[in-house]
């Protein structure tokens, strides 16, 4: 088993793609929020305009849809979705200059070949303990698509959040 | 409901059910299941941190450990297990002392919208799969079912159903030729291409006959049982057994991340089919699998 290995977002994000597959890792600093209906339109607006929306160049995505905000933190619980049904998407996203995803599951060949030509990461997050998750949360603002609810676009803080390379 | 309705007189007294008391026990399900790991999962879950620390296998005792705290931090805190609180499944089962008014199921939906803003969960039902993909913002409609039975008294189940889990599933109409191995091979495969997407370790509910759209009901019905329940059947608990025992050779391991309990059970309900047929359905069942049964009782309300 490889070691853990702590990591700054986005100012490290270009090492992740250096990492063995199976490493464990803690991420700390900023990551997105975006899944299904977020990258349909992610997708449309770099078609059309030839640049990431928001900015997001040199940032890492989280593949979930958050549950509303409980107990006095950002959410209530927060965890990876499936991330093959982002895989539409993403070589194009990577391409324009994401450097990580955090999802669940397998992914299509063509996602690592992506990876691998733009120095970029897949990780995977564990599924099904998300009030755990939820608690490396610090703090969650609403950048865009209030109108998609759960699918919305959120930057989120966080500390020492626990991921495993997958490639 | 305080009162058990009756109509009829004498030995032919039956017991009715009430939209109301059905509402009730929809909502409170949803509320407790969102936040609390089912019973038998988790003690399947510490049973199997025990084996995987024993072996050494740290980091799959780890994702169990992971799970098993993160049940514990969801009930003190009041947050749900998941992100994905489900799409609500709601089945009758009734016997034939027990009388079904046609409007059992209309006060459902307004308890899903009520166990959900109440208790932040998530809402995750767009109104048309096709052609208006906006949330309905409620959670309903419920995808609800009645079923009669041969046994006296009702029961009444509720199921939070994950979205990655469904979509891991899948339906089979394999030829009868194919037996029992055709029928061990579909499993297996199902497992060992998505189980990652669903979330392990998981129960697996496995349908064997029926017709196309029978075959998957059987297999979420499945998902209802207790791990560590036996199959009364002797050749359909040897199934099981074999079919455990080949699931947890996949690897797959709890997370994803590899490891030898990546299901905590199968399930198999079989039943009559066609003479061309050998329908087979899989539905996974994540390790936050939150389900509840109530049985009907005294004062016709669900316990």
């Amino acid at each position: 088993m490889s070691e853990c290995a702590s990591v700054q977002l986005p100012e490290q994000a270009e090492a992740l793609a250096a990492l063995e597959p199976g490493t464990k890792v803690l991420l700390t600093g900023t990551i997105y929020t975006m899944r299904d209906a977020g990258h349909e339109r992610a997708l449309a607006y770099l078609r059309e305009h030839g640049r990431l929306p928001f900015g997001l160049e040199g940032q890492t995505l989280f593949y979930a849809g958050p549950t509303p905000a409980r107990a006095g933190r950002p959410f209530g619980a927060i965890g990876p979705t499936t991330a093959s049904r982002m895989d539409f998407a993403a070589p194009e996203l990577y391409g324009a200059g994401i450097k990580a995803t955090i999802g669940k599951g397998d992914r299509a060949d063509e996602v690592s070949v992506a990876c691998a030509e733009h120095g970029a990461a897949y990780l995977t997050a564990i599924g099904g303990v998300a009030a755990l998750l939820a608690e490396c949360v610090d703090e969650a603002e609403l950048v865009a698509w209030e109108d998609l609810g759960a699918e919305a676009l959120y930057r989120l803080h966080v500390t020492d959040f626990p991921a495993f390379v997958a490639f | 409901m305080t009162e058990i309705s009756r109509s009829g007189s004498g030995a032919c007294a039956r017991a009715a059910i009430s939209p109301d008391a059905v509402a009730e026990a929809v909502e409170r399900a949803c509320r407790a299941c969102a936040i609390t790991l089912r019973a038998d999962c988790k003690a399947a879950t510490a049973a199997a941190l025990a084996e995987a620390s024993a072996a050494g296998r740290t980091r799959e005792a780890s994702v169990l450990a992971d799970i098993l705290e993160n049940d514990r931090i969801a009930q003190a805190a009041d947050v749900p297990l998941c992100q994905d609180t489900g799409s609500v499944w709601v089945m009758l089962e009734a016997g034939p002392d027990v009388l079904v008014p046609g409007d059992a199921f209309s006060q459902v939906d307004a308890a899903v919208e009520r166990a959900y803003r109440e208790g932040g969960l998530r809402k995750s039902i767009v109104r048309d799969a096709l052609f208006d993909r906006r949330n309905t913002e409620t959670n309903a409609p419920a995808f609800t079912e009645m079923r009669f039975r041969e046994e006296p008294g009702a029961r009444l189940a509720v199921m939070l159903k994950g979205g990655g889990s469904d979509n891991a599933s899948r339906v089979v109409m394999l030829p009868p030729g194919a037996g029992r191995e055709g029928v061990v091979s579909t499993v297996v495969e199902a497992v060992r291409e998505k189980a990652a997407n669903a979330c392990p370790p998981l129960i697996v509910g496995v349908g064997v006959g029926g017709t196309f759209d029978k075959v998957a009901g059987l297999s979420k019905r499945a998902l209802l049982r207790e791990v560590g329940s036996e199959n009364p059947r002797a050749e359909a608990a040897a199934l099981e057994r074999e079919l455990l025992e080949a699931v947890n050779a996949t690897g797959v391991g709890p997370g994803g991340l590899g490891g030898e309990r990546t299901a905590h059970a199968v399930f198999v309900e079989t039943a009559p089919c066609h003479i061309a047929a050998l329908p087979v359905a899989v539905n996974l069942g994540c390790c936050a699998m939150r389900s509840a049964v109530f049985e009907l009782g005294p004062g016709g309300r669900f316990q």
